[in-house]
């Protein structure tokens, strides 16, 4: 009985009705949880870490190839005067090492192709070496290429941020301008239904789905590209949270008085599009000029991938990321109550 | 009036360019059907949809089952059964969700399967909204109108858009509700629509109520009972048409391209007498129709338009 009164509450039944239309729209199912991953598939594979490139050079003399063969990142192939020149010709080789008299060396290379640039100071450095020079101050690399620095790293929490956004925007946007467009909301406020309870079922539904849709994208960074969350996964959940929300008060605001599909999806575009393209989604937003930076960083998709980076890269805590999440309340409050104040519901 | 379920004053409404509802006084007692019955843009969905308090008048006063909206708008809602002219349930829903939706949102009530067995679409509970044909969806949305057990019905052109047989079977289950000794508003351009349902109608013309009573009254108003109509096809200019109104039981004849149209009292009379007369005219009848008076003929002679006019 007491569940019987649970599931017929209007709340229950207005939330169910939002995760059926979801569920039962196959379009929505692939923006949401499929484009993303395979957008961070693509993106993975194209800008994947490979191992450091041979560079290929050639030597005219058996002892210059020698000393040359010891540099590992060379691979050094013995030719003629003339076989050297037309191998670097057709850019078989980027650079060919030939003796000139007194015992001194001459690189003929191509100084605009940076593989001929670093082939000359590759070969330099062994030629000298084989030679007898020791290096003045000892020195020992310490190579960056763990997790957390890659452009994987880098890309994930982008397009979570974008993912929040999307989804709330859209979700929020056109399921409330297509209800009103059909009438469907005046036919609602006619039955005793609390208003406040249709916006509420919203703000449920995308609760529920946001724990799917950055499941599935972190789980998917997690598994194939070994993206890690660095921060508490409480702190994760208060961020995706007051994401979502605010991108949802956006999307209300954006619903608030549209009454056509096409007035509306206009809007979100012109909403989301500067967005997806200042707030460093795909690359660092700090290559926009100086003087946009501040407006830059008061966009509330910077905030939210900010804090998301900030997060999961470094281990950052809430109190660190707390610029980003005033960012992100500020825009919460200002939409929600423009959007409560300019509601239309037919 | 004391057992009035609605009553109106003087109901005024305007919209930017058009004035909708021009000072309407109407009364709706308990358990009676009652029509609004007017051409397109007489102001019948603006006055319902003010009864429904949907959409504010600019003057005048509405009190629906003793209330009024300013005052007793959560205790009407609960009472109030709906239905809009042109709402599009959402389609990805099955009837079962659907009415249990709307269920969800009334203290008292029957079942939702109650509702769904009541509109005939007990086999069509698992189907999506979108599946269901106009006739289905139209009763699917007066299953949502009825699922509050309301006091009160409101009906805005439940059946425009259906075929007959849909018709038909929607104006049995308004018929049972009526039964069961409940309130009816509609509205309705049709007027063989509002002569089957209707107790009372009202003739809405300009926001204006040009006429109320029952349809009999109505039509015995016009002191008209038969209406006779023929064509004279190409010889239509050499009829005499004097000489037709001086026929006896003919009150009014009127002629428009080649189609003639007599008011009759008296039909058994009238007839002989009209092929008489066009005989000895010489004119051939190439067709020849008889009805009884109905509110069409109604709204006819009130406004000189027909009620499908713009």
């Amino acid at each position: 009985m007491n569940s019987a009164r649970w599931a017929d509450h209007p709340l229950t039944q207005l939330t169910l009705v939002r995760f059926r239309e979801f569920w039962r729209e196959p379009e929505a199912l692939f923006w949401v949880f499929v484009f993303p991953v395979l957008l961070a598939a693509g993106l993975g594979l194209a800008f994947r870490n490979r191992p450091p490139d041979v560079l290929k050079i050639a030597a005219v003399t058996p002892e210059l190839a020698g000393s040359l063969r010891q540099e590992k990142l060379l691979d050094v192939e013995q030719l003629s005067a003339a076989g050297a020149e037309e191998a670097l010709r057709t850019g078989r080789v980027a650079l060919y090492a030939a003796p000139s008299p007194g015992g001194a060396v001459v690189y003929r290379y191509d100084d605009t192709n940076p593989e001929g640039r670093t082939a000359r100071m590759l070969a330099d450095g062994a030629v000298q070496r084989a030679a007898g020079r020791a290096d003045p101050v000892p020195s020992s690399n310490r190579l960056v290429r763990e997790p957390g620095s890659r452009y994987i790293d880098f890309l994930i929490p982008g397009l979570l941020g974008m993912n929040l956004m999307g989804s709330a925007i859209w979700g929020m946007g056109f399921t409330i301008v297509d209800a009103r467009r059909k009438k469907l909301m005046k036919r609602l406020i006619a039955t005793p239904m609390p208003r406040h309870y249709y916006l509420l079922s919203f703000v449920l539904a995308r609760l529920v789905l946001l724990i799917a849709e950055v499941g599935v994208l972190l789980a998917f960074g997690a598994w194939v590209f070994q993206v890690p969350v660095r921060g508490s996964m409480l702190d994760f959940a208060v961020l995706c949270v007051l994401g979502s929300l605010s991108f949802s008060a956006m999307g209300l605001l954006i619903a608030a008085r549209a009454q056509t599909i096409e007035a509306a999806s206009g809007l979100m575009n012109a909403v989301m599009m500067p967005l997806w393209i200042l707030s460093g989604v795909f690359f660092s937003s700090q290559r926009f000029p100086a003087a946009l930076q501040p407006v830059i960083r008061a966009l509330p998709l910077t905030a939210a991938i900010d804090a998301l980076r900030a997060h999961m890269l470094q281990g950052a805590s809430l109190a660190q990321v707390a610029p980003q999440l005033g960012v992100l309340g500020a825009w919460l409050l200002v939409c929600f109550t423009l959007a409560l104040k300019l509601f239309r519901w037919r | 009036m004391p057992d009035a379920a609605l009553s109106i004053r003087n109901l005024r409404k305007a919209y930017k360019d058009v004035v909708a509802v021009d000072g309407l006084d109407l009364d709706v007692r308990r358990g009676e059907c009652f029509g609004l019955l007017g051409p397109n843009g007489a102001g019948k969905t603006t006055t319902i949809e003010i009864c429904e308090g949907l959409t504010a008048a600019d003057s005048g006063d509405v009190e629906v089952l003793g209330m009024r909206w300013n005052t007793h708008a959560i205790e009407l809602r609960q009472r109030l059964g709906i239905q809009l002219q042109e709402t599009q349930l959402s389609e990805k829903l099955t009837v079962m969700e659907t009415v249990r939706l709307f269920r969800s949102f009334f203290r008292r009530g029957p079942e939702a399967a109650e509702v769904i067995s009541l509109v005939q679409l007990g086999e069509k509970w698992k189907c999506r909204v979108g599946s269901l044909s106009g006739g289905q969806k139209q009763r699917l949305a007066l299953a949502c109108a009825l699922v509050g057990d309301p006091d009160f019905l409101f009906l805005d052109e439940p059946t425009t858009g259906l075929d007959p047989q849909a018709r038909r079977q929607l104006w049995d289950l308004i018929e049972q509700f009526r039964l069961a000794g409940r309130s009816i508003l509609l509205t309705t351009h049709y007027m063989d629509e509002a002569e089957r349902l209707c107790d009372r109608v009202a003739i809405m013309d300009h926001g204006k109520a040009i006429a109320i009573g029952t349809p009999r009254e109505m039509i015995a108003s016009i002191g008209v009972e038969q209406l006779v109509e023929f064509s004279a096809g190409c010889v239509a200019e050499m009829l005499d048409i004097s000489a037709l109104g001086r026929i006896e039981g003919v009150r009014e004849v009127r002629a428009d391209n080649g189609c003639v149209r007599l008011q009759v009292t008296e039909l058994h009379h009238a007839v002989p007498a009209l092929l008489d007369e066009l005989d000895r005219q010489g004119v051939p009848l190439t067709e020849l129709r008889t009805h009884s008076a109905s509110l069409e003929d109604v709204f006819v002679i009130l406004t000189g338009r027909h009620l499908r006019d713009e």
